[in-house]
């Protein structure tokens, strides 16, 4: 993958794409202005994060947690809106 | 050199019957003035079993290129027309078989724009469209419109070229006169234009995404690979227009010439307005004028080589425009002028628009842009600034 290293005269005719599913290494988690961040402890287990993503990039973990893949997450925080127990704070991204 | 039958053949009609040799799979338009005399002869040539295409009926000219796109992405030979309003409604439309590199023949039989409503013919809708990627062919008769058709089919679908092709006839002068012409062997048009397999097909045994999302870490790079493949379809062109001659005996040239070999004013022309300016140069040679005639041929790509050796022993040339480029003159002309800046400073370029919405320019309007534009190459020696001018205007 790695569309960005990409130069023009690598692309097929038409930039067509040969590639099926390669839509997947996009990454949106580029947008993302703020990231969520979970304080487990709070956490009941109830998966409305999980429901609510509109990314669909958030899964369970072995312990039945749920975690934000930040490769896709793009930061709405629908997630932390939705969640009655409060577990998941948006803290703004900072330039590394 | 020239085989086949001679026919009197409306110009619509000429086209249809190419586009009926072509074979083409899919047809998709929508009838607008002056182009309807050829959606409807294809269409009753499919009606009646002449052609084996689908037709695709829709509800505007916008579904009619949306539906061409579509079949040639499948991997068919399509073909669409229209004219004035009708290619600008497609107008969006127009950009995706030229930067997905799908080999649609579209022919245009060249209408001017509202406001106000004109069906008559001028050069507008054409130029609105010059910088969309597709490769534009001007004919000047009915026997050019036929070959053109023709050509584009093996042209666009040629492996090293793979981008949409568009053949102009110049709506009612030609789409709607009948002329003799020279109707080939429908066995040697059929050999010309081979069975094509386009590399990347809609297939679900071998799945691709056509027309996908660029976002900008790429779409320079799409925009870099498209224009240089665009840039090299003009060889290709010009290997087909010889082997068209070879086989048919007329031959075609990106750019025209007639009795330029030692004229010193050439006028420059587009479509069948070439015909009356001919007779213009006839006369004025009889003057003592050394006059000559240019005719674009191909408008895009613009073949700059062959320009500029046609022009390199001119000392003045008298553009024509059929269209405005508002707030910037004539599109031809300054397209030529651009053309040629840095490269001949010693030619005066003087432009004229006329013709506009079917108004005829007679041999006598040529004669006079020649004359005027000699006038106005002294203003030009005097240090004056000259204007674009309209011709044939009442005050």
């Amino acid at each position: 993958m790695g569309g960005e290293k990409l130069g023009w005269k690598d692309l097929e005719i038409g930039a067509v794409v040969t590639e099926p599913g390669s839509a997947s290494a996009y990454k949106t988690g580029d947008w993302r202005s703020e990231r969520p961040v979970r304080e487990n402890e709070k956490c009941i287990k109830c998966g409305i994060c999980y429901i609510y993503c509109p990314e669909a990039c958030i899964h369970e973990d072995e312990e039945g947690y749920f975690e934000s893949d930040l490769y896709y997450c793009k930061g709405c925080g629908i997630c932390a809106h939705e969640c009655p127990r409060d577990v998941i704070k948006m803290v703004e991204e900072v330039e590394e | 050199m020239t085989k086949g039958k001679i026919v009197g053949l409306e110009g619509s009609f000429a086209v249809a019957e190419a586009v009926r040799m072509a074979n083409a799979d899919v047809i998709s338009a929508y009838p607008i003035t002056p182009q309807t005399h050829i959606v409807e002869r294809l269409a009753e040539m499919v009606a009646d079993g002449e052609l084996d295409a689908e037709f695709i009926c829709v509800e505007s000219e916008h579904s009619a290129m949306s539906a061409c796109v579509g079949a040639s992405a499948a991997g068919a030979r399509v073909f669409t027309c229209s004219a004035g309003q009708g290619l600008e409604l497609m107008h969006e439309v127009l950009y995706i078989p030229s930067s997905m590199r799908l080999p649609v023949v579209a022919v245009v039989a060249n209408r001017a724009l509202s406001a106000p409503l004109s069906v008559w013919c001028d050069h507008s809708d054409a130029m609105a469209i010059r910088d969309i990627g597709w490769i534009q062919m001007f004919a000047e008769n009915n026997q050019q419109a036929f070959d053109l058709t023709v050509c584009a089919y093996r042209v666009a679908e040629d492996k090293e070229v793979l981008f949409p092709a568009m053949v102009h006839l110049d709506g009612f002068y030609l789409s709607h006169v009948i002329e003799d012409m020279v109707m080939p062997d429908e066995e040697e048009v059929v050999g010309f234009i081979p069975e094509y397999e386009h590399p990347f097909v809609l297939d679900p045994d071998r799945p691709v995404s056509m027309g996908c999302y660029g976002p900008p870490f790429i779409y320079s790079e799409t925009k870099k690979a498209q224009e240089v493949a665009f840039e090299n379809t003009k060889s290709k062109i010009l290997e087909t227009w010889k082997e068209f001659g070879d086989v048919f005996g007329r031959h075609y040239s990106p750019v025209e010439k007639y009795r330029m070999e030692d004229a010193r004013i050439a006028l420059l022309t587009m479509g069948s307005s070439g015909e009356t300016a001919m007779l213009a140069v006839e006369e004025l040679r009889e003057e003592g004028k050394d006059v000559g005639l240019i005719s674009l041929r191909l408008w895009r790509p613009f073949p700059f080589k062959e320009f500029r050796d046609a022009v390199k022993d001119v000392e003045l040339l008298v553009v024509l425009d059929r269209a405005i480029s508002s707030g910037m003159g004539g599109p031809v002309c300054s397209e030529v002028k651009s053309a040629l800046y840095d490269k001949r400073k010693d030619l005066n370029i003087v432009g004229f628009i006329g013709g506009l919405g079917g108004r005829d320019i007679p041999v006598k309007g040529f004669k006079y842009m020649v004359n005027r534009a000699l006038e106005k190459v002294k203003a030009i020696e005097r240090g004056e600034e000259i204007e674009t001018e309209m011709i044939g205007i009442r005050e």
